[in-house]
C-alpha cells in the first residue's frame, strides 16, 4: 500500500524511525528494577527443592538474626489476612505462600524482607524448612489414571486430577467421515513445556503509602488495568480500594505472554509493603524465572486427518491431554479453557472437524500462558501443518500441491470454519505462490532428488498457517468477566499537537511510534507531534493490555476511531470558520477545504487553535475524544513459510540453509517495525523447534532451569531470515490492519519440522517431536542405518 | 573495601563489600541503570560493559576487581550531545525493540568495531553470540553494526 500521507506527516506505510529509541539507546529506559525509592526494602524468596511435599516446619530464627533482615513472610502470616491463596485468571486457585504443602519444585515457600538485596539473599539461605516428601506425579497421562495420588486435596470432594474436558465441532459427523474415508492418517504430536524467557525477568516495586492509603505498584505487566481490578477484588477485604491502587507498567524488557499472569512474588511484595509501609522491591533472578513462571504449551495431541486418494482433505479430529501443572493459571479468555485451539482447521476447507481437550493437574509449576501467540494457536497450527505434510507424503503428493488443492479460496471469504470462526479475509494461494517463487521451490525439489540419489539428506518444509488474533468481540471474549475491548483517549492541544493514551502496554512493539502514525494518518498531525502514553492506570484509559497480537487490531482501532471523532468535531469547527456547511468540505490528511475552491481551507492546526480560542457558540470548547473499541470480529493474519535444511549424517545436526517467510497482516502501519516483529517471531519459532524445552525427571526436578540448559537461540544459530509480504486487508478493521507480532512464532516451527521430516521421509521417518535436537536426529540416523 | 573506578572517564570512589558485583556497583551504588541484568550466570550479556576496553559481563566480575581500572558503560557512548555511531546504527536499522539487551549489545558492537573496523556478517554474528536478544532475531542488529562500521569512529 502506498502511503497516503507525506513523510513529514508520517501516517500509515512510512518506515518511521522509532520515537522510543531515544531513551533506550542512551541507557535511559526506565524498567522496574531501575525504580529506586527512599527507604526501599528488598524481598527475596525461599523456594521448594521438592516437587510435592508437606511442610512440617519453617524456622526463621537464624534468618531473623542476620542484621538487616526485617521479616520473614510465611503462608501462616498471610493466612491471617486470608491472602495465602489467590484466584488465577482461569478462576482456579494458586498459593501465594503455602501453609500445608508445596506442589512444584521452585514454588514460593517464604519470603525474606531486608534492607539490601544481598542481605535478603543471605536471609533466604538461613531460613530452615523441614519437608516430608509426597508422591510426585509429572506425567499427565498417569495423573489421569484411576488411583493416581490426588494432588489438589485442598479442594473439598476432589477425587482425581482431571481439571476439565472441553470439546468443539461435530463429533458424530466427523466420525462418519472418518469411517467412510478413502485415506486416514494419525500421529501423536507433543508440544513440550517451554518458557518465554524474556531477557528482563519479572518483578515489582510495591509502595503502600500509609498516610493516604494509596498503593502504587511498578510492575512487569502486560495488562496493568486488569491487574488493578484483580488487586481490588482480591484484596478489597484488607482495605485496598480501586481508586487507591495505581499500577504502573514502566518500560518492559520483553513480555511474550509471560507478563500477563499475577505471580505470587508480586502479591507477597504488595503484602509486605502494606504491612511495613515501606516500598518493597522484588526482582526474580533467571533461575527463578525459568523454574517458576512464564510456562507455555505442554500439549499432548493425537491428531487425525481423513480425505480422498486425490488429496482432498475432508475431516479433522484432535484428542489432546493438556498438562497445566498444579493449577490452571492459563491466560485464556474465560469461555475458552483451551484458548483458540479450535483454529486447528487452519487454512484448509474441511467438511467436518472435532476437537477435544482434557486438562490434568501435575506436580509442575502452573503452565498455559501463550508463548508469543494467542491462546494455544501455535499448538493448533503445528499439529495441522504437520498433519497436512504427513497426508501429502502418504499419498506421494508434493506438500505444496496438496495445500494448494485444499486452501480456502479467496472468493470464499468471509469463511465460516467448521468450528464457527468467521475468517475475515485471506489469499492463501497467493502467499504460498510468492514463497515458492522467492525460494525457488521447483529447483530445490530437483536439487533434493539429486542429493537423495547421492545419499545426502536435504529437506524442504512448508507451513501455510492461519493466525487468529485481536481478541476480542465482547460477546465471546472476556478475562475474569472484563470484556476484551481496548481504548484510546486523544487530546489535541491548542497548537495542534496531540497526546494519545491507550489501554495497552508496549513491551518492545514500538507503540509510541505506531500509534502516533495511526493518529497522523487520521488527522494529518505529524506523528512526531503525537505523544503516546500507556501503562499508568492513573492516567491511561481502561484496556485489557498487550498480548495475543491485540494492540493494533483493538487499541489501534480505538485510536483510529477516537481520531475520527476528533475529525468530526474539527469538520464542524472548519465549517464555522469557513462559513460553509459541513457537507461542502473535503478532507485530506491535515486539512479541510471547500469543495470547488480548494484555496479556501483550514488546517487541523488552525482548527485546533480555534477549538480553544474561537469555537462556535453552543459547541463545547476543546478538541478531544475517547473510544472504547469492541471489535466486531477477530482478525486472521496468515502466511506461507518455506524452510530448507541440510542434515549432517555424522552428527545429526540440522542446518537451516534458507528460510523464506511471506506474511500477510493486512494493511501495514510501519513496515520497518513489522519486519522487526517478524524477525523476532521467527526466532521464537526456531527456538522451540530446535532448542528450547523444559523437562522434569520422575521426581519433578526441572531439567533446563538456567540459560546454560535452556537454549535461547544466539546470533550463531539464528538464520538470516528472508521476509516478504502479500496484503489482504481486514474488511472490518478501521485501518484494514490485522496484527503481526506473533504470526511468525506460530507458523515457523512447523516449517522447520516439516523440512527435517521431508529430508528423511524416504527412510521411513513420519514425525519428530520438537525440539529437533542433534541427539534425536542422530538416534534416528543410527536406527535407519545411515549415520556416518 | 575502598575502591576507585574510572567510569566513563570520571573517577568514582566507594566503600564496598568484597562480594558486591560490578553490575550492582554500577546500577545501585552509582545509580547508572543503563546496564541491565538478565541472568546472573554470564549467559545473556545484558550486563556487558567494557573493562579496560574489553567487553565483560559485569554480573560475573566483582566491583573490587575493577579497582583502579577503566569501565565504560552505555552512558559513556554519547559524546558532547552526539550519539556514537553504534547508537545511531541501532536507531537507523531498527536494531532494538524492548531495549533491554540493547546497552550490552551496543557495548559488544562498539568493542568489535574498535578491533575490527570492517567486520563481515560472520564476524558480527560471532562477536555478539554472547549477547541474547529475544525481540529482534538478530537480523537488524547485524545490520546496525554494519551501518556503524561504515561511519567514522568518534
Amino acid at each position: 500500500m502506498e502511503p497516503r500521507t507525506s513523510p513529514e506527516i508520517g501516517g500509515m506505510g512510512h518506515s518511521m524511525k522509532r520515537k522510543e529509541d531515544a531513551r533506550f539507546l542512551r541507557g535511559q529506559g526506565k524498567y522496574v528494577d531501575d525504580v529506586k525509592l527512599p527507604g526501599m526494602l528488598y524481598l527475596d524468596i525461599v523456594r521448594s527443592p521438592y516437587a510435592h511435599a508437606k511442610i512440617k516446619s519453617i524456622d526463621t530464627s537464624k534468618a531473623m538474626a542476620i542484621p538487616g533482615v526485617l521479616a520473614v513472610v510465611t503462608g501462616e502470616l498471610l493466612k491471617q489476612y486470608n491472602l495465602h491463596w489467590m484466584p488465577t485468571l482461569m478462576s482456579d486457585t494458586q498459593m501465594v505462600l503455602p501453609v500445608e504443602k508445596v506442589m512444584h519444585q521452585g514454588q514460593e515457600v517464604a519470603a525474606v524482607l531486608a534492607t539490601t538485596r544481598y542481605i535478603a539473599a543471605d536471609g533466604v539461605q538461613a531460613v530452615e524448612v523441614e519437608y516430608e516428601p509426597l508422591p510426585v506425579v509429572v506425567d499427565p497421562f498417569k495423573a489421569l489414571e484411576p488411583g493416581a495420588p490426588v494432588l489438589r486435596d485442598d479442594k473439598p470432594g476432589r477425587t482425581d486430577n482431571h481439571i476439565w474436558h472441553w470439546e468443539a465441532g461435530d463429533k458424530a459427523g466427523t466420525e462418519k467421515c472418518f469411517n467412510e474415508a478413502e485415506v486416514t492418517v494419525k500421529q501423536d504430536i507433543y508440544l513440550p513445556r517451554i518458557n518465554v524467557a524474556s531477557i528482563e525477568t519479572c518483578g515489582c516495586v510495591a509502595h503502600f503509602d500509609k498516610t493516604d492509603g494509596k498503593l502504587t505498584v511498578w510492575m512487569t505487566t502486560q495488562a496493568p488495568h486488569a491487574i488493578r481490578t484483580v488487586f481490588a477484588l482480591v484484596a478489597g477485604h484488607v482495605g485496598l480500594s480501586e481508586e487507591k491502587i495505581r499500577i504502573i507498567s514502566p518500560d518492559i524488557g520483553g513480555g511474550f505472554g509471560g507478563k500477563v499472569p499475577v505471580y505470587p512474588g508480586y502479591v507477597i511484595a504488595v503484602a509486605a509493603s502494606v504491612l511495613t509501609g515501606a516500598p518493597v522491591k522484588w526482582i526474580e533472578d533467571r533461575m527463578e524465572n525459568l523454574s517458576a513462571a512464564s510456562f507455555a504449551r505442554d500439549y499432548h495431541i493425537t491428531a487425525e486427518l481423513a480425505g480422498k486418494k486425490d488429496g482432498t482433505l475432508q475431516a479433522l479430529r484432535f484428542k489432546t491431554v493438556a498438562d497445566h501443572g498444579y493449577t490452571d493459571a492459563a491466560a485464556n479468555p474465560s469461555k475458552f479453557p483451551a484458548g483458540l485451539f479450535h483454529i486447528a482447521t487452519g487454512s484448509y476447507d474441511f467438511k467436518s472437524a472435532f476437537i477435544e481437550v482434557d486438562a490434568a493437574y501435575t506436580n509442575k509449576p502452573p503452565g498455559g500462558i501463550a508463548y508469543r501467540c494467542s491462546f494455544r494457536v501455535t499448538e493448533a497450527v503445528h499439529a495441522i501443518e504437520r498433519m497436512v505434510d504427513i497426508f501429502a507424503h502418504e499419498l506421494k503428493m508434493d506438500p505444496a500441491d496438496l495445500r494448494q488443492k485444499n486452501f480456502i479460496k479467496p472468493e470464499a471469504f468471509p469463511y465460516k470454519s467448521p468450528f464457527g470462526f468467521e475468517y475475515d479475509s485471506g489469499n492463501y494461494a497467493g502467499a504460498l505462490d510468492l514463497a515458492k517463487k522467492r525460494i525457488g521451490y521447483d529447483e530445490l525439489r530437483k536439487e533434493q532428488a539429486e542429493k537423495r540419489a547421492r545419499g545426502e539428506l536435504m529437506g524442504i518444509g512448508i507451513s501455510s498457517f492461519t493466525e487468529i488474533v485481536g481478541a476480542g468481540p465482547s460477546k465471546h471474549y472476556d478475562i475474569l468477566g472484563i470484556k476484551m475491548f481496548d481504548s484510546c483517549e486523544l487530546r489535541i492541544h491548542p497548537t495542534g499537537k496531540a497526546i494519545a493514551r491507550f489501554g495497552t502496554k508496549s513491551q518492545g512493539q514500538g507503540h509510541e511510534t505506531t500509534y502516533a502514525q495511526i493518529i497522523a494518518e487520521e488527522l494529518g498531525i505529524p506523528a512526531e507531534h503525537v505523544a503516546v502514553e500507556e501503562g499508568d492506570t492513573d492516567t491511561a484509559p481502561y484496556g485489557l493490555g498487550t498480548y495475543a497480537s491485540r494492540s493494533t487490531p483493538v487499541a489501534g482501532a480505538a485510536g483510529a476511531m477516537a481520531a475520527r471523532k476528533v475529525r468530526d468535531k474539527a469538520r464542524k469547527i472548519a465549517a464555522y470558520l469557513l462559513e460553509v456547511s459541513e457537507e461542502d468540505l473535503d478532507w485530506e490528511p491535515g486539512k479541510f477545504s471547500v469543495k470547488g475552491s480548494p484555496s479556501k481551507s483550514k488546517t487541523i492546526q488552525e482548527i485546533a487553535f480555534a477549538a480553544y480560542t474561537n469555537h462556535p457558540q453552543g459547541m463545547e470548547a476543546g478538541l478531544e475524544a475517547v473510544n472504547y473499541y469492541d471489535p466486531p470480529n477477530l482478525t486472521f493474519p496468515f502466511g506461507s513459510y518455506i524452510c530448507v535444511v541440510d542434515i549432517d549424517k555424522g552428527t545429526g545436526q540440522v542446518k537451516i540453509r534458507r528460510f523464506v517467510a511471506v506474511d500477510d497482516c493486512g494493511n501495514i502501519i510501519n513496515p520497518m517495525i513489522v519486519d522487526g516483529q517478524i524477525h523476532g517471531g521467527l526466532t521464537m519459532g526456531l527456538a522451540p523447534a530446535m532448542y528450547e524445552e523444559i523437562n522434569y525427571d520422575a521426581d519433578g526436578n526441572i531439567q533446563g532451569g538456567s540459560l546454560m540448559d535452556y537454549l535461547v537461540p544466539t546470533s550463531m544459530e539464528t538464520p538470516a531470515w528472508e521476509t516478504d509480504k502479500t496484503c489482504t486487508p481486514s474488511p472490518h478493521h478501521p485501518l484494514g490492519a490485522k496484527g503481526v507480532g506473533e504470526s511468525a512464532t506460530v507458523g515457523a516451527p512447523a516449517a522447520i519440522a516439516n523440512a527435517v521430516v521431508d529430508a528423511m521421509w524416504h527412510l521411513g521417518v513420519r514425525h519428530i517431536d520438537i525440539p529437533i535436537t542433534p541427539p534425536k536426529v542422530w538416534k534416528i540416523l543410527m536406527e535407519k542405518g545411515v549415520a556416518e | 573495601m575502598k575502591i576507585s573506578v574510572n567510569v566513563n572517564g570520571t573517577p568514582r570512589e566507594a566503600d564496598v563489600e568484597p562480594r558486591l558485583l560490578l553490575v550492582h556497583f554500577i546500577r545501585e551504588v552509582l545509580n547508572m541503570t543503563g546496564t541491565h541484568i538478565g541472568c546472573d550466570t554470564t549467559s545473556c550479556g545484558a550486563c556487558t560493559v567494557l573493562l579496560d576496553g574489553r567487553p565483560v559481563k559485569s554480573c560475573t566480575v566483582f566491583a573490587v576487581m575493577a579497582n583502579g581500572r577503566d569501565v565504560m558503560t552505555v552512558e559513556g557512548l554519547e559524546k558532547d550531545g552526539k550519539l556514537d555511531r553504534i547508537q545511531d546504527g541501532f536507531h537507523q536499522e531498527h536494531g532494538l525493540q524492548c531495549g533491554f539487551c540493547t546497552p550490552g549489545m551496543m557495548m559488544t558492537g562498539y568493542s568489535l568495531l574498535k578491533n575490527n573496523p570492517s567486520p563481515s556478517e560472520a564476524d558480527i554474528r560471532w562477536a555478539i553470540s554472547g549477547n541474547l536478544c529475544r525481540c529482534t532475531g538478530y537480523v537488524n542488529i547485524v545490520k546496525s553494526i554494519q551501518h556503524a562500521s561504515q561511519k567514522p569512529a568518534q
